[in-house]
């Protein structure tokens, strides 16, 4: 009877978790790659992190705005760690419009390592018009805003095939094997070679697929590592206090035990 | 060991207690009788103080640097996220806290079920334990909305649009609640202020929750009512609150699992998209703490009835007290109840995996025989039990078990060697 109780407890925990693992992976089977952040040591590669930046910069910036990241984060460490130099240089590559000065005009300056990331559009309405009707999603976030994360993205980069043949595509729309509907505005944004990466790495769309990525990973996640250090040594704390006060209560209760 | 015979020792502290009793208190709180054989399901009731602790704590911070504006709340949010020192880690503790809030406060509630906990004398005590449940379903509701995602707009919206279906007045409740004609600004301020609020009703409910608890004192796994204080009891400290320590740091270490290394698991997606009132997810779901009310509100055609049936299964909870028949408290002893339990346990979790799915098809006839079932096991099966159902012999006190049966068999490790030495 005792038994019983505790293998119905057991059952049912079983159960649920095999639902719950079921509702949550219920998406279609995506591309996954072995991340190096993933895991409760997952770090960033820097490498991987700084030629993704050159990927987002290069390719997807054009539409894609990243309004909650600012140059300075590209430095921060944990990040992509550039150099203040390069964090100084990549900013003062891009133009902002700031103001009024003291005469009530705006003006144009060089952006500097606070600034947030210059937006490619004036505002989502332009972005919209200028992209066939569909809104480029700003990138700040988007890893974290899609079921999948980081293995959805990269599926999606990787997963432009030709349609099949009864399949119905309208002008300016294209086939995409992981999208809702296989149905996406964007063109293939990455194909071989479509960048030199400074570093000399052999630019292969899956490289690039891979590298941008886990940038956009960052982006969304800044303090991923920090996340996992500090977490690594919390649960390493409470298991040793846990024992500690185990034994304290064995301790304590075995006057009670000895009391009769 | 009763607080009336405390009397402190110094001067100064007599003079205080003379004049406010809270050495008196303290002591009482410190020396109250606890049954020996109090088992791990017991702790958490000092789990969920802890929980309401954390979240209280962690939130006055986050308001701290939280925009409560339809325009800057989603950015706020991020800014937290990004540049607030460990504002990371506080947001994280603050949301995965209230998953972990329900997660304990279920298990609670289903220990008291289990072990007839709600029953003579101790009805108060459960009732203000719904209260306390309802008003953390409120909370947790309202704090879902702040971050101003796609799912805290949808969500906000859908709930609200449910009370629509009162009737005469139900649009104007609506626009009410809504500070406007639809889900805006003026709704996410004063969900903000709300949600302040409630926390801190919820600690007061906690004070009579616990006060009420100290006047019957605890129940326990046999059920029986035990003299105290006695053989059969300890006094709370040192005895339980290191047994409380002990679980909740073991509790703590699932919450770090969560917090540190799957912090987003327990949300959705969507809501890290701001909201958007044009456009609407494809499926809107509640957090997982809701879906088994979610899962009974879509299971009726008929609005109005989805709402009274939803707020039926919590007033039946409410009556519980007066529903439950048998004289017996402890499913120990109930052989037929201890079925009916884990079929009604399944029942609920059945309800909460329906309520994520869509409700079409096959889901929305088993969310239906599912509902079906929740009532019928307050309304039938429980009032039926206590006429029909052979107990168990009862043990005369603690001391004396006859275990015939434990939930998750964990006696009180002082019974076993009591047992052996006799």
């Amino acid at each position: 009877m005792k038994q019983n109780n505790f293998i119905n407890l057991l059952a049912i925990i079983l159960i649920t978790t095999l639902f719950c693992g079921k509702a949550y992976s219920a998406s279609k089977d995506l591309l996954k790659i072995d991340w190096s952040f993933a895991g409760i040591t997952g770090k960033f590669e820097r490498d991987s992190l700084q030629r993704g930046y050159q990927v987002y910069k290069e390719v997807c910036a054009s539409c894609h705005s990243m309004q909650y990241l600012s140059y300075r984060n590209l430095g921060q460490k944990g990040g992509p760690e550039f150099t203040l130099e390069e964090v100084k240089a990549i900013a003062a590559s891009y133009e902002i419009e700031d103001g009024p000065n003291s005469d009530g005009d705006m003006f144009v300056r060089p952006a500097r390592p606070s600034d947030h990331f210059v937006n490619p559009y004036p505002n989502v309405n332009a972005s919209i018009a200028s992209n066939g009707g569909a809104y480029p999603p700003d990138m700040s976030v988007l890893v974290k805003a899609r079921p999948g994360g980081a293995n959805y993205i990269y599926s999606v980069l990787m997963g432009y095939e030709e349609k099949p043949a009864e399949f119905d595509l309208d002008v300016g729309v294209y086939y995409n094997k992981y999208m809702d509907g296989n149905k996406i505005k964007m063109p293939s944004p990455l194909s071989d070679d479509l960048i030199e990466y400074t570093d000399g790495t052999n630019a292969t769309q899956a490289q690039m697929a891979k590298d941008v990525t886990a940038f956009l990973t960052w982006a969304a996640e800044p303090h991923l590592e920090a996340r996992h250090r500090t977490g690594t040594k919390v649960i390493i704390y409470l298991i040793i206090l846990a024992t500690l006060v185990y034994f304290s209560m064995k301790k304590i209760w075995s006057r009670v035990d000895a009391e009769k | 060991m009763s607080e009336h015979e405390y009397v402190p020792k110094s001067k100064a502290g007599k003079w205080f207690n003379d004049r406010l009793p809270l050495l008196s208190l303290g002591a009482h709180l410190s020396d109250y009788p606890t049954p020996k054989n109090l088992n791990y399901w017991w702790t958490f009731g000092g789990i969920l103080t802890f929980c309401l602790i954390t979240q209280i704590v962690t939130g006055i911070v986050l308001a701290m640097h939280y925009v409560a504006h339809a325009d800057l709340a989603f950015e706020s949010v991020e800014k937290i996220m990004r540049d607030v020192n460990y504002g990371w880690l506080i947001r994280y503790i603050h949301s995965n806290g209230a998953s972990m809030f329900f997660l304990a406060v279920y298990i609670h509630i289903f220990r008291s079920l289990f072990f007839g906990s709600f029953k003579s004398p101790r009805e108060l005590i459960w009732i203000i334990g719904m209260l306390i449940y309802i008003l953390m379903m409120a909370a947790a509701f309202m704090g879902y909305v702040l971050p101003w995602g796609q799912m805290s707009f949808w969500g906000a919206t859908v709930i609200t649009n449910l009370f629509s279906a009162i009737p005469l007045v139900g649009e104007s409740v609506v626009t009410w609640l809504w500070g406007g004609y639809s889900v805006d600004n003026p709704t996410l301020t004063r969900f903000f202020s709300l949600h302040y609020l409630i926390p801190f009703l919820i600690l007061g409910l906690v004070v009579l929750h616990i006060w009420a608890l100290h006047i019957p004192g605890n129940n326990n796994p046999v059920g029986i009512d035990i003299k105290k204080p006695s053989k059969d009891t300890v006094p709370f400290h040192p005895y339980i609150t290191v047994k409380d320590i002990f679980a909740l740091l073991m509790f703590m270490i699932i919450f770090a699992g969560f917090v540190f290394f799957s912090p987003n698991v327990l949300g959705h997606a969507d809501n890290y998209i701001p909201a958007n009132p044009l456009v609407t997810p494809a499926h809107i779901v509640p957090e997982w703490y809701l879906l088994p009310f979610y899962a009974i509100l879509r299971s009726v055609p008929d609005k109005l009835g989805g709402v009274i049936l939803m707020f039926g299964a919590l007033f039946v909870l409410i009556i519980l007290p007066w529903l439950d028949t048998s004289k017996v408290r402890s499913a120990v002893f109930r052989p037929m109840y201890r079925q009916f339990f884990w079929i009604f346990v399944v029942d609920v979790l059945a309800l909460g995996y329906l309520g994520a799915m869509p409700a079409e098809g096959i889901y929305l006839f088993l969310a239906r025989i599912a509902t079906t079932y929740y009532f019928l096991h307050f309304i039938v099966v429980l009032p039926a039990l206590g006429f029909v159902e052979k107990t168990d012999p009862l043990p005369a006190s603690i001391s004396e078990p006859v275990l015939t049966g434990g939930f998750g068999a964990v006696p009180a490790r002082s019974d076993k060697i009591i047992n052996e030495t006799k």
